[in-house]
C-alpha cells in the first residue's frame, strides 16, 4: 500500500558537504561538551569547533567554481544552490567563526552557558547563515533565516548572571521575531503573486507579466523589510545598539559580521535572481533605504562613548554602504558587496578583539576610556584598532578604501552616482567618531582605574567587564594582529580578494 | 639608464618602517638616509631630464587592480619634476631639523614623517587618477598623528579633528568625483574602465558632467591649499603642529593641491575649467587680499606665515586659471619658490622662539638682530624672497603669473598687483618687529649655532641659487606645462594656437 508518493530529492553530497560539516560539527561539539573532563570542555570543545569551521572552508575550496542545485526534487529546481556566491559567504562566515571561537575560548560566556552548548549554537547559526545565502526557494530561505536567528537569540543571553546580556537576548528575540514574521508574510505575498516558490520560477512568472501585481509588490516590500531587520538597515535598526552592547562581546563580534554577510547573501539572491525583472520597482526603494541608513547610522554613532554601541551604529552605516552594491543588480554590484563583506570581517574582528582584550585588562568594560593611551602601552592592540577605525572610515592604504571605491564604482555604473556621493558624505560624518577612537588611543593619557571600580548602585564595574581576572590573553592579541594585518594587506593587494568576489558576482548570471 | 620610480618613492617609507624597530638615534639616521637617497635621485633626475622634452619619462606602468581599472602608473615630466625635488629637499631639511630635537617616542615620530614623504611623492608622481586620489588622501594621515601625538596637549585633539574633517570633506568628494569620471569616460568611450590620466584625457566628458566633477575637485584642492574662504582649519591646525612638521606641511602639501589643478583638472575637464575661470580667479584674488590683510594684523609668528601662505597660494591659483602658458609656468615656479621660502621661515620662527623663552608672539620679540647678525641676514634674504624683491626667483614667478593674468583678465591683474605691495608690508613687518625695534623683555639674543646653521643655511642657499637662475626651472618645465593648460586655453582663447 502506497501512502503517499514522496519523491525523494537527489542529493549532491559533495555540494552539501560544507553544511554537513557545520551541522555535524555542532552535534559532535554538543556531545563532547557533555564529557566531564575540564580539559575536554575548555580546550577540546573550542578546538573541535575550529576544526569544524576549518573543514567547512576546506570543503568549500574543494567545491569552488562548481555551480549546481542541491536537493533537486521532481518538479522543483532545488532547495539550495551551491555557487561561488554561496561559497564566498560560507568562507566569510567560517573565518569569522574561527575568530569568534578564539575570542570566546577563555571568555566568560561559554563558562556560564556550558561550553558544548555555546559552541554548538555557534555552529548551528553558521549553518543557518550558509543556508540563507544558498537558498533559492522561499521555504528554504525562511528556514535559513530562522536557523541563524534562534541560536543567536540564545547566544546573546549566555552571560546568564548579567542583566544586560539577558535583556539583549530578549530584545533580540522579540524584535528578531517581528522581523522574521514580516519576512514570512512577505514571502507568502510573493508566492501569492507569482504562484511559485522556486526563485527561477518566480523570475519567469514576473517576466511573464506579474511584475505589477500588487500582491507581488507588497511581498517585495515586506521581504525587504524582513531582511532589513536582520542586516540592521534603518529604519529597522533600533535593536542593534542595545543588542550589540548587551551581548557578550565575542557573540557581538560573531553576529555583527556573520549575520550581516548572510543577510546580504540572501538579499542578493532574492533580489538578483527571483525579483530581477522587478528591478525597476525595488531599486529606488533600496537606494532610498541605503541613503537613510547611511545618514542615520553615522549620525547615531556620533555621541556614543561605548565602543560596542559605536560599532553597532557604525554597522548600521556600513549596511547602508553595502546596499549601494545591491541597488544596481549588476555583476559589479554583487562583486562590490561581497568584497566589502569580506573586508568588513577583518575590520570588525580587529576592533572587537581589541575591545575584548581591554575588557579583560581594565575595569572600564567597553567604554572609550578602556583604550585611552594604549598607543604607548599596548602597541599590538593599538595598531589593529587604529587600522580598523581608519579602514571603516575608508582611509587609503587600508582595505576600507578599496571597499568604498568598489561600492561607489558599482553605484555610479548603475546610474546611482548620487548614492556614491551619499556614501562619501556618510564617510565624512563617520570621521568624527572614528577619529574619537583614534584620538583616545594615541593622544589621550590612560584613564585611571581607581575611579570606576563600582557604579552608583554598588554593582561592580561597567557592563561587559570580566570580573574573573585582569589578564592579557595571547589568542585575543593574535586575532587582533592578524585581522589588522589583513586590513593593510588587502588595502595594498586587493586583487586576489577582488577576483574571488568577481567570481561570486558572475555566479548570479547578471550583467 | 633610469631607476624605476618606485625606488625613490618608497625609500623614505621603507627606511621609516625599518626605523620603527631600531632605537631612537639609529632610526633617525636611517630615515634621514632614506630622504637623502630620494633627494639625490631627484637632483639626478633634473640633470638627466633634458634628453627629451615630450611626454612622461621614467614611466612605471603596471595594472594594480585589474577589476577596477586602476594602474600603478608613475611618471615624471616638467610639471612635477621640480615639485618632487622641492618635496625631497624640504623633507630632508625638516628631518635633519627634527633629528636635532628630542621627541618622546622618537622612532614613531620619524616613521610618520617618512610615510608622509612617500605619500607626498606618490601624489606628485601618480599618473593614474585613482592612485593620485589615494596618495592625496594618504598624505594627510601621518600629519593627523604627528599633530595629534606631539602637538600641545590641551588643544590638539580638537584641532586635528577639525583639520582632518575639513580637509577630508574635500578629498572624499574628490574620491566620488574621480570614480564617476572613470565610470563616465568608460561609458562614453565604450572601453574598459581605466583611471590612467592618458586614457581619461582621450575622451572628453559632456560639459554638464565636467562641471559638477570640477567643483568636487576644486573643493578638495582649495581646502588643502588652503584658499579663502576654505581656510577655516588653518589657524588651529597651524597652532597645533610641532614646527618641523608644520614647515613640511605648509611648504609641500599645499603645493600638491595646486599641482592637482594642473595635472588633473585642466587637462581632463577643460570645458569646466574655462567655465569656472572667473570664479576661480576671484577666489584667488580673495585669498591674496584676505591672506595679506590677516598676515598684517595677526601677532602670532606662525600664523603670519600661515596667512601669507594663503596669499601666496592665491597668486598660484591666479596663475593656473590665467589658462595660458605664462601663468601656469609662473604658478609652478611660484609653488617651488614659496615652498623654499616658507620652510626656512618656520625654522627662523622656531629659532626666534628659542630666544624669547618659547613665545611665538611677535610682540614679545624685537631687537634680536642686535646680537645675531648672521641670523638676521639669513632672515632678511628669506624676507626679500617672500616679498618678491626684484632679482629673487619669487619676483620671476609673480611676474609671470601677473603677465599671464594680464593677458586673459585685465581687471583681475590690476587688483592682483596690490597683492605684491601687500606682501612687502607683511613680510617687512614680521622682520622689523622681530629683528629691529626695542629689545623685547624676555629676549635673550644670540647668534645661530653651528647645528642651527646646518638646517637653515642650505635652505637659504637654495633660495639664493634659484634667484640667479630661475629660468633653469622654467625652461625644463615649459613644454609639459604648456601641454597641461593647452586644452583649456583653446576654449577660452580660440584665436591662439595653444601648444606653441
Amino acid at each position: 500500500m502506497v501512502l503517499a508518493a514522496i519523491s525523494k530529492p537527489t542529493i549532491d553530497w559533495a555540494g552539501v558537504s560544507p553544511i554537513i560539516a557545520l551541522l555535524g560539527g555542532s552535534i559532535v561539539v554538543l556531545l563532547a561538551g557533555l564529557l566531564r573532563g575540564r580539559f575536554i570542555r575548555e580546550q577540546l570543545v573550542p578546538f573541535l569547533t575550529v576544526v569544524a569551521f576549518g573543514a567547512t572552508i576546506g570543503l568549500g575550496i574543494w567545491q569552488w567554481d562548481e555551480a549546481k542545485d542541491l536537493f533537486v526534487a521532481k518538479g522543483s529546481q532545488g532547495a539550495l544552490r551551491l555557487d561561488d556566491l554561496t561559497l564566498m559567504i560560507t568562507f566569510i562566515v567560517a573565518v569569522t567563526g574561527i575568530g569568534a571561537v578564539l575570542l570566546s575560548w577563555r571568555a566568560l560566556a561559554p563558562r556560564e552557558a556550558a561550553h558544548g552548548e555555546y559552541f554548538a549554537l555557534m555552529l548551528t547559526s553558521a549553518a543557518g547563515m550558509v543556508i540563507l545565502a544558498a537558498a533559492q526557494n522561499l521555504v528554504t530561505v525562511f528556514l535559513g533565516l530562522e536557523l541563524l536567528s534562534v541560536p543567536l537569540y540564545v547566544l546573546c543571553a549566555t552571560e546568564m548572571r548579567r542583566e544586560r546580556s539577558l535583556e539583549s537576548g530578549l530584545k533580540y528575540l522579540i524584535i528578531g521575531s517581528v522581523g522574521s514574521a514580516t519576512f514570512l508574510y512577505g514571502l507568502a505575498f510573493i508566492y501569492g503573486g507569482t504562484g511559485a516558490t522556486d526563485f527561477r520560477d518566480i523570475a519567469t512568472s514576473i517576466s511573464g507579466g506579474a511584475a505589477h501585481d500588487s500582491l507581488l509588490l507588497t511581498g517585495i516590500a515586506l521581504t525587504l523589510v524582513g531582511l532589513a531587520f536582520k542586516a540592521s538597515v534603518a529604519p529597522f535598526h533600533q535593536w542593534t545598539p542595545d543588542v550589540y552592547e548587551g551581548a557578550p562581546t565575542p557573540v557581538t563580534a560573531w553576529m555583527a559580521v556573520a549575520t550581516k554577510a548572510a543577510a546580504f547573501g540572501g538579499l542578493l539572491r532574492i533580489m538578483d535572481v527571483a525579483l530581477i525583472d522587478a528591478h525597476a520597482d525595488w531599486a529606488p526603494a533600496v537606494a532610498a533605504l541605503a541613503a537613510v541608513t547611511i545618514v542615520v547610522g553615522n549620525v547615531g554613532a556620533l555621541s556614543q562613548s561605548s565602543l560596542k554601541r559605536l560599532l553597532a551604529w557604525s554597522s548600521v552605516a556600513q549596511a547602508g554602504y553595502l546596499l549601494a552594491g545591491v541597488v544596481g543588480a549588476s555583476k559589479l554590484g554583487v562583486q562590490a558587496t561581497v568584497f566589502y563583506l569580506s573586508i568588513y570581517l577583518f575590520m570588525n574582528i580587529a576592533a572587537f578583539a581589541v575591545i575584548i582584550a581591554r575588557e579583560r585588562e581594565t575595569p572600564f568594560g567597553d567604554d572609550l576610556r578602556a583604550v585611552a593611551g594604549i598607543g604607548t602601552s599596548r602597541p599590538l592592540l593599538a595598531w589593529p584598532l587604529t587600522l580598523a577605525m581608519l579602514s571603516l572610515a575608508g582611509m587609503p592604504a587600508t582595505a576600507g578604501f578599496i571597499g568604498k571605491f568598489t561600492l561607489i564604482d558599482a553605484a555610479s555604473s548603475a546610474g546611482y552616482t548620487w548614492l556614491g556621493i551619499v556614501i562619501v558624505i556618510g564617510s565624512m560624518i563617520s570621521l568624527a567618531y572614528y577619529l574619537k577612537v583614534v584620538a583616545a588611543i594615541w593622544m589621550r593619557p590612560a584613564a585611571v582605574a581607581a575611579e570606576v571600580t563600582t557604579t552608583a548602585d554598588g554593582s561592580p564595574r561597567l557592563a561587559g567587564a570580566d570580573p574573573a581576572a585582569e589578564r592579557a590573553d595571547w589568542e585575543v592579541t593574535l586575532v587582533a594582529v592578524l585581522a589588522g594585518a589583513a586590513i593593510v594587506v588587502f588595502g595594498v593587494i586587493p586583487s586576489p580578494l577582488l577576483n574571488l568576489a568577481a567570481d561570486a558576482g558572475k555566479s548570479l548570471g547578471l550583467f | 639608464m633610469s631607476l624605476p620610480l618606485s625606488i625613490p618613492l618608497w625609500l623614505p617609507a621603507a627606511a621609516a618602517f625599518l626605523g620603527l624597530f631600531l632605537p631612537g638615534v639609529a632610526s633617525r639616521v636611517l630615515v634621514i638616509l632614506g630622504a637623502l637617497g630620494t633627494l639625490a635621485w631627484s637632483i639626478w633626475a633634473i640633470l638627466d631630464f633634458e634628453r627629451s622634452a615630450k611626454g612622461l619619462q621614467d614611466v612605471t606602468d603596471q595594472v594594480w587592480i585589474k577589476q577596477l581599472g586602476i594602474h600603478y602608473k608613475l611618471g615624471v615630466d616638467g610639471l612635477n619634476l621640480f615639485l618632487i625635488a622641492l618635496a625631497a629637499f624640504i623633507f630632508l631639511a625638516c628631518l635633519v631639523w627634527a633629528a636635532m630635537k628630542e621627541w618622546e617616542n622618537a622612532s614613531l615620530f620619524f616613521f610618520f614623517l617618512g610615510v608622509a614623504e612617500s605619500a607626498v611623492l606618490g601624489a606628485l608622481m601618480a599618473q593614474d587618477l585613482a592612485l593620485f586620489v589615494l596618495f592625496f588622501d594618504l598624505m594627510l594621515l601621518p600629519f593627523l598623528f604627528l599633530a595629534g601625538i606631539w602637538g600641545p596637549e590641551a588643544t590638539r585633539v580638537a584641532a586635528i579633528t577639525k583639520l582632518f574633517i575639513y580637509t577630508l570633506v574635500g578629498s572624499l568628494l574628490m574620491l566620488a568625483a574621480a570614480i564617476a569620471t572613470g565610470v563616465l569616460v568608460a561609458q562614453h568611450s565604450g572601453n574598459d574602465i581605466s583611471f590612467a590620466f592618458s586614457d581619461l584625457a582621450k575622451t572628453p566628458l559632456p560639459k554638464g558632467s565636467q562641471e559638477w566633477i570640477f567643483l568636487c575637485f576644486a573643493a578638495a584642492f582649495l581646502v588643502k591649499m588652503p584658499a579663502f574662504p576654505f581656510h577655516g582649519w588653518m589657524p588651529d591646525g597651524y597652532r597645533n603642529m610641532p614646527l618641523p612638521v608644520l614647515a613640511v606641511f605648509s611648504a609641500v602639501l599645499s603645493k600638491v593641491a595646486a599641482y592637482g589643478f594642473l595635472r588633473v583638472v585642466l587637462p581632463i575637464f577643460p570645458d569646466a575649467s574655462a567655465h569656472f575661470q572667473d570664479l576661480m580667479l576671484v577666489l584667488g584674488l580673495g585669498s591674496i587680499l584676505y591672506g595679506s590683510a590677516m598676515a598684517f594684523t595677526t601677532s602670532e609668528a606662525r600664523l603670519v606665515l600661515g596667512y601669507s601662505s594663503i596669499a601666496q597660494l592665491g597668486f598660484i591659483v591666479l596663475g593656473i586659471f590665467a589658462l595660458n602658458g605664462d601663468g601656469a609656468q609662473g604658478a609652478i615656479l611660484q609653488a617651488v619658490n614659496h615652498g623654499l621660502v616658507v620652510a626656512p621661515a618656520f625654522v627662523i620662527v622656531a629659532y626666534l622662539a628659542e630666544r624669547t623663552h618659547g613665545s611665538e608672539d611677535i610682540r614679545d620679540m624685537g631687537g634680536i638682530a642686535f646680537r645675531a647678525p648672521v641670523l638676521a641676514t639669513l632672515f632678511l634674504i628669506v624676507t626679500f624672497a617672500n616679498l618678491a624683491m626684484p632679482g629673487s626667483s619669487n619676483f620671476a614667478g609673480e611676474f609671470l603669473i601677473l603677465l599671464g593674468v594680464f593677458h586673459s583678465k585685465l581687471v583681475i591683474a590690476a587688483i592682483a598687483f596690490t597683492g605684491v605691495g601687500l606682501a612687502a608690508v607683511y613680510s617687512l613687518r614680521l622682520f622689523i618687529r622681530t629683528m629691529h625695534n626695542r629689545v623685547g623683555a624676555e629676549v635673550v639674543s644670540r647668534d645661530i649655532s653651528f647645528r642651527e646653521g646646518l638646517v637653515l643655511v642650505p635652505l637659504v642657499a637654495v633660495i639664493v641659487a634659484l634667484a640667479f637662475v630661475p629660468q633653469f626651472a622654467l625652461k625644463k618645465g615649459a613644454p609639459s606645462i604648456d601641454r597641461a593648460v593647452g586644452k583649456a586655453q583653446l576654449i577660452t582663447q580660440p584665436e591662439i594656437t595653444a601648444v606653441k
